[in-house]
């Protein structure tokens, strides 16, 4: 699994790549009561806004960490948001992509870098 | 190089219990505790939430009499002072020259002086504005030995009453000299959560332990300013900075309520404040915006600054949300802000800008909640 500085993981799974936001981030962003997914089928440009996290709190966006296509999105956090909180590296990926370039994966930071930067 | 932020009394009672504390009126105060915001919210609703509010001016103002200080009190809010009885609390806004809010607040009758507790980013310039308008005559005393808690929730009533048994005869907006755990509080039975409940006032040196004892109560969980915000959202209440300002009128905020009769046209005592001309001429013609209630229709939420459009494609900005968010009670996102006054009564969808995107809105009557007061 790779992290993001704007606190996302990626986990590879053949040519596929699932996207969603780590621990530390669902707790820092409080209780999430909205999430805006983008359309499935997309093409996408890295740092793009592809998703939008409201939390009792603020809204926050989360960027697409790779060029590809959005080839599916997670569609049971529209009705049940509050699954980022409760299982954020688990259940309550955001979306899969196809990147167009699979090699952008490995310019993120391995598990002890990313928790070195939250720590 | 940046002030110093204060501290409350309860400040390090605060971090014992593990508070997430933020900039807040140059305070540093709890947002929230480890129950977290929704939880903080749900828990006042249903049983009984307590908030520090220590960083709201506290003030005296004492002039010969009563009757003197009320009559000088009413030069700078449009409110019924003098006809306020012993004993009795009013909500009430200073206002200025052009007809706007410089703050919001609550007065009390206390026999020999008035009691006022005023927002703590107002407090300063409150007092200042109030010193030039009232002083020599009147003295203005700014309390700053005294904590200031409130409970709130259906819980309260039973849990303070543990600690004086006088406190259940209370109506709402009653204010009354109490001891709790031998200290000399100011207690009124109001709050700004929408729910029954009680603002104390606590001796600094007594601050702590009283708070301790009264979370020690298994109803009773402590809560901060993210849960405040949305239950006074929901209960439709005003947020000093955001919903009323110096840019608003009290009849443009939907606030006419606060003003009563003596001080309205033909009344006894109409008039003879800051902004009398505008304010009254408002309350007799109209205006051409007002607070209302926005329902978004969907799941997502309209924050403050969300521009109004009548449909779906025009270009006509005709209304603005000043405070929105997440409601937990009601489930869904609600809102407050201005519109338009023609379309203060529309029953169709308006649209409010998201990111681009045009999402239908409804206007709603406030509050969201039913207010649950003991009057």
């Amino acid at each position: 699994m790779k992290f993001t500085e704007e606190h996302e993981w990626l986990r590879t799974e053949g040519e596929i790549v699932v996207v969603g936001i780590t621990e530390h981030a669902s707790t820092q962003l409080g209780d999430v009561v909205f999430v805006e997914l983008p359309d499935e089928g997309i093409t996408v440009s890295k740092d793009d806004e592809v998703v939008v996290i409201e939390s009792v709190k603020a809204a926050s966006d989360i960027l697409a960490p790779l060029d590809g296509e959005i080839i599916e999105i997670n569609e049971a956090l529209s009705d049940e948001p509050s699954k980022v909180n409760e299982d954020p590296m688990g259940e309550a990926w955001f979306f899969k992509m196809k990147p167009s370039d699979p090699s952008q994966v490995e310019d993120y930071m391995t598990e002890d870098e990313y928790n070195k930067l939250i720590s | 190089m940046a002030q110093a932020l204060k501290r409350t009394p309860l400040y390090e009672l605060h971090c014992e219990l593990g508070a997430k504390l933020t900039e807040f009126a140059g305070y540093e105060m709890p947002v929230q505790y480890s129950l977290g915001i929704l939880g903080e919210h749900q828990h006042t609703r249903t049983k009984a939430g307590l908030f520090d509010v220590s960083h709201m001016g506290q003030i005296t103002l004492r002039g010969s009499s009563y009757q003197e200080t009320a009559l000088a009190l009413e030069k700078a809010i449009p409110m019924d002072v003098l006809g306020l009885k012993v004993g009795r609390q009013r909500y009430g806004f200073l206002t200025t020259d052009g007809g706007g809010i410089l703050d919001d607040l609550m007065f009390s009758n206390r026999e020999d002086h008035i009691f006022v507790v005023l927002n703590a980013a107002c407090k300063d310039s409150d007092i200042v504005h109030l010193r030039t308008l009232l002083e020599p005559e009147i003295s203005i005393e700014v309390i700053e030995n005294r904590a200031l808690i409130a409970l709130q929730g259906p819980a309260s009533e039973t849990v303070l009453s543990e600690f004086n048994s006088q406190i259940s005869a209370m109506k709402f907006m009653d204010i009354e000299t109490l001891s709790i755990a031998g200290a000399e509080c100011w207690i009124s039975r109001s709050g700004y959560t929408g729910e029954d409940g009680f603002e104390i006032s606590i001796p600094s040196s007594a601050a702590e332990a009283i708070t301790r004892s009264i979370l020690s109560k298994q109803e009773v969980e402590f809560v901060g300013l993210g849960a405040r915000d949305s239950l006074r959202l929901e209960a439709g209440l005003c947020l000093y900075g955001h919903d009323i300002d110096e840019e608003t009128t009290p009849v443009e905020a939907s606030l006419t309520w606060a003003i009563q009769k003596a001080r309205r046209t033909n009344g006894e005592r109409a008039n003879g404040f800051l902004g009398d001309k505008i304010i009254t001429q408002q309350l007799d013609m109209g205006t051409y915006r007002k607070r209302v209630g926005f329902l978004p229709q969907t799941r997502a939420p309209m924050r403050e600054g969300v521009e109004i459009y009548e449909t779906e494609s025009s270009k006509e900005v005709i209304g603005k949300i000043t405070s929105g968010g997440y409601g937990p009670t009601v489930g869904h996102p609600v809102a407050m802000g201005y519109i338009n006054s023609e379309y203060e009564d529309s029953n169709d969808n308006l649209f409010g800008e998201l990111r681009g995107k045009r999402v239908p809105v409804k206007i709603a009557k406030l509050p969201f909640v039913p207010l649950n007061f003991k009057r």
